[in-house]
């Protein structure tokens, strides 16, 4: 059956237009950012960054704000699933590095 | 009833089973798969990034930040003419929906064509794995151009991938199959696009910025 | 619709043909299942003739009927085969297709379209792990380890694309079973009234869409590094082997829980029925379900404890590790507790459900040991490990697979089996399992390591017992198989509910309709409510 139209929420057109506006301010931002030495900050604010616009992208122009909670929590579940794979992952190499470093 | 026409009614009847968001959950599971599979890939970049600070910050000033740049802006704008591809499909716009798919294949053609321009460089300077330049680095800088190889890859095959599904959405916008009542495939369509475009707002700062 | 009329008592069989397209274009989630179930069953058996030839190479030291290239051939295909094309999708793909949507009181699953996809993947890979039998074969063992699998001449690119293949195939699985137990459940079917088969299934579908695509692009990169030289797990170019490590166990120590979770499933439909009681600790068992899926994920590092990986990791993954322990007792309890004065028919299934019982215990309370740091350091790589394995996944995964298939079999068919055949094979598959696989823990505590084609001299007097044991348990397998293939022309018709099961699939015919149903379907009180519901049991009598 054809009922698309009532569980969708149409997103009014300006919204796409003003997520699309920051998004290249924030791509014009972190270019601009990065030629700025900040140390081992420049990676943090350049992930930072890349995460607000990929929020943008997820939130708006995939509709997630609209989306119910079984999508958030899968998202969430994936969101711990990347967590623990970098962070255990980054822990043992860390570990050996300070051992290698003793 | 013929046997075709009896196979194509239990196709049709198949398909309502998920309806329009069974369907759209499925896409989001299917996104998931996705970012875990590129989630290894960052993770590998982390642990190596971690133990060869120096050396990939020398060998990212390699990458050629200007069309690395125009590459970001044409996915993202990619991005923006898929999310009003959808918006059109759900008002049942079927001009406007053709328009904005065409735009958004055409971009995706761009980025693959940008990105070869790319990979034709570094080819030619020898900088692939197994290639002259690249056997004379140190294991850092080796380590960066394999991954940059492998990382935006598999992203173009992803781009690829999602160039056929918008050309898909395309033919069948084209023959009518959507309306204001019906419009799932555009949507889950171009969730996969927007995932392809997720994927290189990360690939583009850590590869091409900060290195 | 007019068609509805005739369908009358037709089963699934008849109504749409049996011409080989009726079959191969089929997006009947039950003809799926059964195309699943037969190619299953035929690499189950190419994968167990293997395991004889390796226990048979072992009856002496040295040469006895190959020599050590073909024999880690043998060992690495065996394996392979096993674990990504028999052990991992036994239960959901054959089962869990055949009966989700019935026990949810649906038509079919969310996706039939990408379920028929799956299996097509599932035969291109399993066809490409095949391929490599008649070219050289790979000798890598089936864990693919860096940087050998980068080294060896083998053909390996083939075996990682099967697996990577395979691994599509599984997540379409789960991804089709995610959406269909959200989307597709009755009337009244509530969450508290889900089969626990159905929570099992859906914690399995979880890690399976979560974990495998990690070991799908670790795979991946393996092919990528030999073919290109990218140099992420190659050492001789400053990458990390024992980075293969951590990203193939994020998969692969989940993808355990893959095999087993399902047939934990099975248990607890198959004691319920068979002994007519309530399942004890209904919510303790799903939740632990979801519990093991999560913990799942914390313990990789458990198989790594001697491969350089620092001890600060190594001891965080050890304590993580014994953590999984609890959701499983509270499972092997709440089982037990549940055939605590029940009415308990020793039919075939029943009879595999102990077997269960007994051996997955053994299996789960020697994995202690290996996930405790120290000694693990002893055990590791010894032949303490494969018995531990095999004690879980065969004594676990494919008992339950047993269990669930003699249990479900009449109503895939509409055949009854001979019910004492069927239980002459579960003892001797008891009796072969434990022959085959204790001498292999005494051997392994004294040190005899895994893998190895020769062996020093007093060992041989407990290799001789194990290769006794897997005949024994060949013989056990073959007369189950005999069983259920005899039944397809002798056995009597079954009826619709056999054993008095109170879930969905014995409320319609055996084998179901087209559609599942004859009917609408409303469900009104709870999976196992013996204690509320009459349920008869149509065949009384175990009969001969």
């Amino acid at each position: 059956m054809l009922h698309d139209k009532a569980h969708a929420h149409i997103t009014p057109w300006w919204v796409y237009g003003a997520v699309y506006v920051a998004l290249l301010v924030l791509t014009w931002v972190t270019v601009a950012v990065a030629r700025v030495d900040l140390g081992a900050w420049n990676v943090v604010v350049a992930v930072g960054i890349a995460t607000v616009k990929a929020a943008l992208v997820a939130l708006f122009f995939m509709h997630l704000l609209h989306e119910g909670r079984l999508t958030w929590s899968y998202l969430g579940l994936t969101l711990f699933a990347i967590a623990l794979l970098l962070g255990l992952s980054l822990l043992d190499i860390w570990a050996i590095f300070l051992r290698a470093g003793a | 009833m013929s046997v075709a026409e009896s196979i194509r009614a239990m196709v049709a009847e198949k398909e309502e089973l998920a309806g329009y968001s069974g369907a759209k959950f499925g896409m989001w599971l299917f996104l998931i798969t996705e970012l875990m599979l590129f989630a290894v890939l960052f993770t590998a970049y982390g642990v190596f990034r971690a133990l060869h600070l120096e050396a990939f910050h020398e060998a990212h000033r390699e990458l050629n930040l200007t069309l690395g740049t125009v590459n970001t802006l044409v996915l993202i704008t990619s991005s923006f003419t898929m999310a009003l591809a959808v918006g059109a499909a759900q008002r049942g716009r079927r001009s406007l929906t053709t328009l904005f798919l065409s735009a958004t294949t055409l971009l995706g053609i761009a980025f693959l064509f940008i990105k070869a321009v790319e990979y034709g460089a570094k080819i030619h300077h020898g900088l692939y794995p197994g290639g002259p330049a690249f056997q004379a680095l140190e294991a850092g800088e080796k380590l960066f151009f394999g991954l940059y190889f492998t990382m935006t890859g598999l992203h173009a095959l992803h781009v690829y991938a999602g160039i056929l599904v918008v050309l898909w959405l395309l033919v069948r916008n084209l023959l009518g199959h959507f309306s204001s009542e019906y419009f799932a495939p555009v949507e889950i369509g171009g969730l996969y696009w927007h995932l392809v475009d997720l994927i290189w707002i990360y690939l583009f700062p850590l590869l091409y910025l900060v290195g | 619709m007019a068609m509805h009329e005739h369908h009358g008592l037709a089963s699934f069989y008849e109504e749409g043909g049996n011409s080989l397209r009726s079959w191969l274009l089929t997006l009947d989630h039950k003809r799926i299942g059964i195309l699943y179930l037969v190619s299953i069953l035929a690499m189950f058996f190419l994968a167990g003739i293997l395991a004889l030839l390796i226990r048979t190479e072992l009856l002496t030291p040295g040469k006895t009927i190959m020599d050590a290239e073909a024999y880690n051939r043998i060992f690495t295909l065996h394996g392979a085969l096993m674990i990504f094309t028999v052990i991992i999708p036994a239960i959901p793909a054959t089962l869990g297709n055949f009966l989700l949507p019935i026990m949810l009181g649906a038509k079919d699953v969310a996706f039939p379209r990408l379920n028929l996809a799956s299996w097509y993947f599932y035969m291109a890979g399993t066809v490409l792990m095949m391929l490599t039998l008649l070219g050289g074969a790979v000798d890598t063992g089936w864990t693919f380890y860096a940087p050998y699998s980068i080294l060896t001449r083998n053909a390996v690119v083939v075996v990682l694309l099967g697996a990577f293949l395979l691994g599509m195939s599984s997540i379409f699985t789960g991804l089709n079973f995610i959406v269909t137990v959200h989307r597709l459940r009755a009337p009244g079917l509530t969450w508290g009234r889900l089969p626990l088969f159905i929570w099992a299934l859906y914690a399995t579908s979880i890690i399976q869409v979560l974990a495998t695509p990690v070991v799908g692009i670790t795979l991946l990169l393996v092919g990528l590094e030999r073919i290109l030289g990218i140099g992420i797990f190659n050492p001789a170019m400053g990458g990390d082997p024992v980075l293969f490590q951590h990203f193939f166990w994020f998969y692969s120590h989940p993808a355990v829980y893959i095999m087993i979770l399902p047939a934990m499933g099975v248990m607890s439909e198959v004691i319920t029925v068979h002994a007519r009681r309530p399942i004890f600790g209904y919510w303790a068992i799903a939740a632990s379900s979801l519990a093991i899926a999560a913990i799942s994920f914390l313990v990789w590092g458990h198989h790594m404890f001697v491969s350089g990986m620092s001890e600060l990791a190594g001891a965080i993954f050890s304590f993580l590790t014994f953590f999984v322990a609890i959701p499983t007792a509270i499972k092997v309890f709440s089982w037990t507790m549940t055939l605590y004065r029940g009415q308990i028919r020793l039919r075939t299934p029943m009879l595999y459900a102990l077997n269960f019982i007994l051996l997955f215990t053994i299996g789960g309370l020697t994995g202690l040991f290996l996930g405790a740091l120290s000694t693990d350091v002893h055990l590791h790589d010894t032949y303490f490990v494969v018995a531990h394995f095999h004690y879980t996944m065969m004594g676990g995964v494919l008992t339950g697979f047993l269990a669930g298939l003699f249990h479900w079999w009449p109503k895939m068919t509409g055949r009854l089996y001979s019910e004492r055949w069927g239980q002459i094979g579960a003892v001797l598959y008891f009796l072969g399992f434990n022959l085959t696989y204790i001498p292999q823990f005494i051997m392994g505590s004294q040190g005899m390591p895994r893998r190895y084609w020769d062996y020093l001299p007093e060992f041989q007097g407990l290799h001789v017992l194990s290769t006794i044991g897997s005949y024994v348990l060949a013989v056990g397998l073959f007369v189950s198989l005999g069983v259920i293939l005899h039944s397809l022309w002798k056995g009597r018709k079954s009826p619709a509910n056999p054993w008095g099961g109170l879930t969905l699939e014995w409320q319609t015919s055996s084998p179901p309709p087209l559609h599942n149903f004859h009917g609408p379907v409303k469900v009104e009180h709870g999976p196992y409510a013996y204690d509320r519901v009459q349920a008869k049991e149509e065949v009384e009598e175990v009969t001969a």
